[in-house]
């Protein structure tokens, strides 16, 4: 109450003086923050705006005046007070900047030339501009090992560390991983790791980028580069689907270096390390430069190409490898063509190909998602909120998977929120989760039960109940398993919307693009715009002509369609169903069913190895034009380097592709798409425009109301057995990471992780191989207990690096249960 | 495998419940750590870590912060003679030499049978008592050649055990509190009502202990 009335009392600006210029400053705020705002630079290494100060490094010392004379003081740790008068560049102030920076290279090595952060260097720079100019320090300085690992992608040299707590500071505050701390004391303090327990986070990289010294260097980027040598471009991430934004740099036509860039409404400056180190896998030398073809029938050779995916396959010219697609377009049967993936690339190439299916392939069998998402029209139609809602809701909803792994930056975002207090997060979930510490509340359930736990919450006397009915709401939703039904995920959508109508949603899609793709229409029975193929908008109707009747599959239909042999092309637009798609005999089954199989891909995949033509695919960093995120934000993305040998942007090829099939798609350059999307689709028509802020713009609206399915009563449990949770880590067996050779290693080891409990019940050592038997198939696996897996549950990494989980999933079931077996009792190995 | 004795266990589950937040009992269980085993070993801060509920990256940088947590093995008697302005004056020098040449070490070593560990330390705070040593941080004043030698003696024979524990036991008299007599531990964050000296006039007490 008295900090209400406070607030109410106080003024809503402080008017300061800076170097004899009026400034409104915000109550509060730091005396450096309000220069930075005015427009005056105070010299700084430990300051950084987006964590909390702590006065390390003494630089930004400035003469400050508070009516009792003026004293130096760090400007980074004294908020500004009413008539204030700050100076930045008096004498003692000087002086002052002066001493300190003599005072910080009496350790730091001069080595500026073999360092990486030469030319960049905030040290560097300030030395130059602010620093006297000579040492008087002629003793020999501090010696350390020069650089020592202190993670698989973070060197560590303690020679040019200053001690600013930037990394440190970082890394306990922002990641919540405190894996780095100083040690020692005095002239011996020095960042370190504990012995053996490296700095493995997530965000590690972002240490780098603060750094404000040479001290933290990234091992992919290490003497790749000089600054002043790389090109740069502005552009969005899009290796998940929050879509940080971020700089793109590249030397002699090669991505060496993405930088976060800080905006407000998405990664303020943050990136994971997938996102950042990801363009290691656009440099990869296994990406496809040719269009493939398949030497002989695909049927026949599936042993050639388990043996040697590449040897099946005859590099050829793309006039041939488009005629043969063409001619296997012309030849399929009415209905018979199908379109998988597209949530990869942009807006534009998902604009594209949804065009191209529709108007001169003439089939609604389209799907960007691969029945691991929710379903498309809840995705695009549910009430959206943005990441800031979601910072700053009441109560904010989390039921999704661990979004730690699966959307890093979202993670930080909400954990930042959670500690600022700005809301509350409440979790349901299967397992433990990189949240369940900020969490005021974490409900821990049975996989595919969420839904059922929720119902039970609201409609009983829980307190939750009024929490959400009396505040602000924002639910963020996800697939938090694939071997459970996307069903599951919508009933989670109904049970609120019946209950918490002013709730809305934070669709946690995971695919880079996938929101971009289903905004374009890449889902059956939906177009761009958000609307649905029943009504078709009217601009909509009158640039693409008529559309095809019926409502087409789901990637599920398709592939079922394909595997009964319905299906005489199939696309796969960047689609990997034999790694990706959860069931994974069904996955098998449809692209061997399937008549001629196209992947525009950027590498072979396994179903890219299984395909007729491979067409080579042009992936981020080589093509511009715009990506959607998941709060539906337009912004755009950057073309940097040449694709390598003759691969080429996905929109390109369906215009190609669209001539050859005696059709024609409209556009000519990437430019023109983006404009006939603004034109035809009413949610795009502010959002696209040839001058995209950074931000971005959010697409809001949508054409439709999604229909929520009925609720059911949770499926029966088996009583013996485990119900199986497919979750997802960072480092996974993705493409992404195993053509990144700085994350190739990371990727993480399967086990299926059991309570400690349920472990005893199967009665073997943690760490032992078992049996795992589903109603669809069995692996071998080991078992590890978790005390962080909810009982009853048994959690295995999807998709996994060789182990194919997918193996013991039938995607039609509405959950997966699982038995565990241990041979005759006796301990394998 | 655990560090701490079933004992330091129960200890160390009753130090941290006097805090509010469990990361409060990191220096404590420091100490009992190095009462253990005579110093701190890197099992310890592993343990340490995870009954915090912190990393040991932490526990390390705390730890390493202070001088008196030993990090490597030391003696059962550590002996720390001043060499400080006043114990100089005094002879700190020969002081230190003589003891050098009656345990066979350096200073900073540690004798093979694992008994003493012998530093030289900066002032001790008993410049009238000069020179000074400190064995286990227990006070010897005036110390001169054959006082030295006697204190060796007497130590190596168990004549100072009842004044003089073995390294890493801070006090044989371990405060207990009863749970019923704790502060409560109510965490900053929780707190909502001013402080009680300030609430003083307000009719409701504060806290919700």
């Amino acid at each position: 109450m008295s900090d209400a009335t406070a607030a109410e009392a106080a003024p809503s600006t402080v008017e300061v003086t800076i170097n004899g210029v009026a400034v409104d400053a915000q109550p509060g705020e730091l005396v450096i923050a309000a220069a930075d705002r005015a427009g005056v630079h105070i010299p700084r290494f430990c300051y950084h705006e987006r964590m909390s100060p702590v006065g390390m490094c003494r630089m930004c010392l400035v003469e400050i005046d508070t009516g009792r004379g003026p004293q130096l003081q760090p400007s980074c740790m004294v908020p500004v007070s009413p008539q204030m008068v700050v100076d930045t560049t008096s004498e003692r102030t000087q002086r002052a900047q002066e001493g300190v920076l003599e005072l910080l290279l009496i350790n730091h090595p001069l080595d500026c030339p073999v360092c990486d952060k030469g030319g960049e260097c905030p040290l560097q720079d300030q030395t130059m501009a602010y620093g006297p100019g000579e040492s008087r320090f002629v003793e020999e300085k501090r010696h350390f090992p020069k650089p020592i690992p202190i993670s698989d992608l973070v060197h560590l040299d303690r020679e040019r560390c200053i001690l600013c707590d930037r990394c440190t500071r970082f890394a306990d505050e922002v990641a919540g991983d405190p894996l780095i701390d100083f040690t020692e004391r005095g002239n011996e303090t020095q960042v370190l790791t504990f012995p053996g327990e490296p700095f493995s986070s997530y965000f590690s990289g972002n240490t780098v980028q603060i750094c404000p010294v040479g001290a933290l260097t990234a091992s992919p980027y290490r003497f790749k580069a000089r600054p002043w040598d790389l090109v740069e471009t502005e552009s969005t991430c899009t290796t998940c689907a929050v879509g940080c934004r971020i700089a793109v740099q590249s030397s002699r036509n090669e991505l060496v270096r993405y930088l976060g860039v800080d905006i407000d409404p998405v990664n303020h400056g943050w990136l994971c390390d997938k996102g950042r180190f990801a363009f290691g896998s656009v440099g990869s030398p296994d990406r496809v430069t040719a269009p493939l073809q398949a030497r002989t029938p695909s049927s026949t050779t599936s042993d050639i190409a388990d043996a040697e995916p590449l040897r099946r396959f005859q590099p050829t010219d793309w006039a041939s490898a488009l005629g043969a697609v063409a001619g296997a377009v012309k030849a399929a049967r009415p209905g018979a063509i199908a379109v998988l993936g597209g949530a990869r690339g942009t807006n534009e190439d998902a604009y594209a190909w949804s065009k191209l299916a529709r108007t001169v392939l003439r089939t609604d069998h389209v799907d960007a998602q691969l029945s691991d998402g929710l379903p498309a029209e809840l995705a695009v139609g549910l009430p959206a909120a943005t990441i800031d809602e979601a910072c700053s809701a009441d109560t904010t909803l989390l039921v999704c998977g661990d979004l730690r792994e699966e959307l890093p930056v979202l993670h930080l975002r909400l954990r930042g929120a959670a500690r600022a207090g700005t809301t509350r997060l409440v979790e349901i979930a299967p397992t433990t989760t990189g949240l369940t510490r900020n969490a005021v509340r974490s409900e821990q359930c049975r996989g595919g039960e969420a839904a059922s736990v929720l119902r039970n919450l609201l409609d009983g006397d829980d307190p939750l109940a009024g929490e959400l009915a009396s505040g602000s709401v924002v639910v963020v939703l996800g697939r938090s398993s694939v071997s459970e039904s996307a069903e599951a995920t919508a009933e989670v959508a109904a049970v609120i919307s019946a209950r918490v109508p002013h709730a809305r949603f934070l669709v946690a899609a995971r695919r880079g693009n996938v929101r971009g793709a289903l905004d374009m229409g890449l889902a059956p029975g939906l177009l761009p715009g958000r609307a649905l193929s029943a009504s078709p908008p009217q601009e909509l109707a009158a640039t693409w002509g008529e559309l095809p009747g019926e409502r087409g599959h789901d990637a599920t239909g398709i592939l079922a369609a394909a595997a009964a042999g319905e299906i005489d092309v199939l696309f796969l637009l960047g689609a990997d169903p034999l790694t990706d798609f959860p069931d994974s005999m069904l996955a098998r089954l449809g692209v061997s069913g399937a008549g001629t199989v196209v992947a525009v891909d950027s590498f072979v995949s396994q179903s890219a190895a299984e395909a007729d033509i491979v067409l080579p695919a042009a992936v981020f960093g080589e093509k511009s034009g715009t990506t959607t995120n998941l709060e539906g934000r337009v912004s755009a993305v950057g073309e940097l380097v040449t694709a390598p040998g003759s691969a080429r942007p996905d929109w390109m090829i369906a215009a190609e592709l669209a001539v050859l099939c005696g059709g024609d798609l409209g556009f000519l350059s990437v430019d023109e798409i983006t404009a006939e999307i603004a034109s035809v689709c009413a949610t795009h028509a502010s959002a696209i425009g040839p001058d995209l802020a950074a931000d971005g713009v959010v697409a809001s609206g949508a054409a439709f109301e999604p229909e929520f399915p009925t609720e059911h009563v949770a499926p029966a449990r088996d009583a013996y057995g485990l119900r199986l949770v497919c979750s997802r880590k960072l480092y996974d067996g993705g493409v992404t990471v195993s053509q990144t050779p700085a994350l190739a290693s990371l990727a993480a080891d399967t086990v299926m992780r059991v309570h400690p409990v349920d472990l005893e019940r199967v009665g073997v050592e943690s760490g032992t191989e078992v049996e795992v038997h589903s109603d669809r198939g069995a692996l071998r696996l080991p078992i590890v207990a978790d005390a962080g897996i909810a009982r009853g549950n048994v959690v295995v990494l999807f998709p996994s690096p060789h182990i194919d989980v997918g193996a013991l999933i039938d995607v039609t079931a509405p959950v997966t249960d699982v038995r565990i077996e241990t041979r005759g009792g006796e301990v394998p190995r | 495998m655990s560090f701490f004795s079933e004992e330091n266990r129960t200890l160390a589950r009753e130090i941290i419940g006097r805090y509010p937040k469990r990361r409060s009992a990191m220096i404590p269980l420091l100490h009992v750590a190095q009462a253990q085993a005579g110093w701190v070993t890197e099992e310890a801060m592993v343990e340490i870590a995870e009954l915090v509920d912190t990393t040991p990256a932490e526990v390390l940088g705390t730890c390493s912060f202070y001088e008196m947590f030993k990090r490597e093995p030391v003696g059962k008697y550590l002996v720390n003679i001043c060499a400080t302005m006043s114990c100089a004056l005094a002879g700190a020098a020969e002081l230190m030499e003589h003891a050098e040449e009656r345990l066979g070490v350096r200073a900073g070593g540690t004798t093979p049978d694992g008994l003493f560990t012998l530093a030289s330390a900066e002032c001790q705070a008993a410049c009238t008592e000069a020179p000074c040593l400190q064995v286990n941080y227990r006070y010897r004043y005036r110390v001169d050649t054959d006082g030295f030698d006697q204190l060796v003696d007497d130590l190596a024979a168990g004549a100072l055990d009842d004044e003089i524990p073995p390294h890493g036991v801070t006090a044989r008299v371990r405060q207990h509190i009863p749970a019923g007599r704790a502060v409560g531990a109510v965490p900053p964050e929780a707190v909502n009502e001013p402080p009680v000296w300030i609430a003083a006039s307000a009719s409701n007490g504060a806290g919700s202990a």
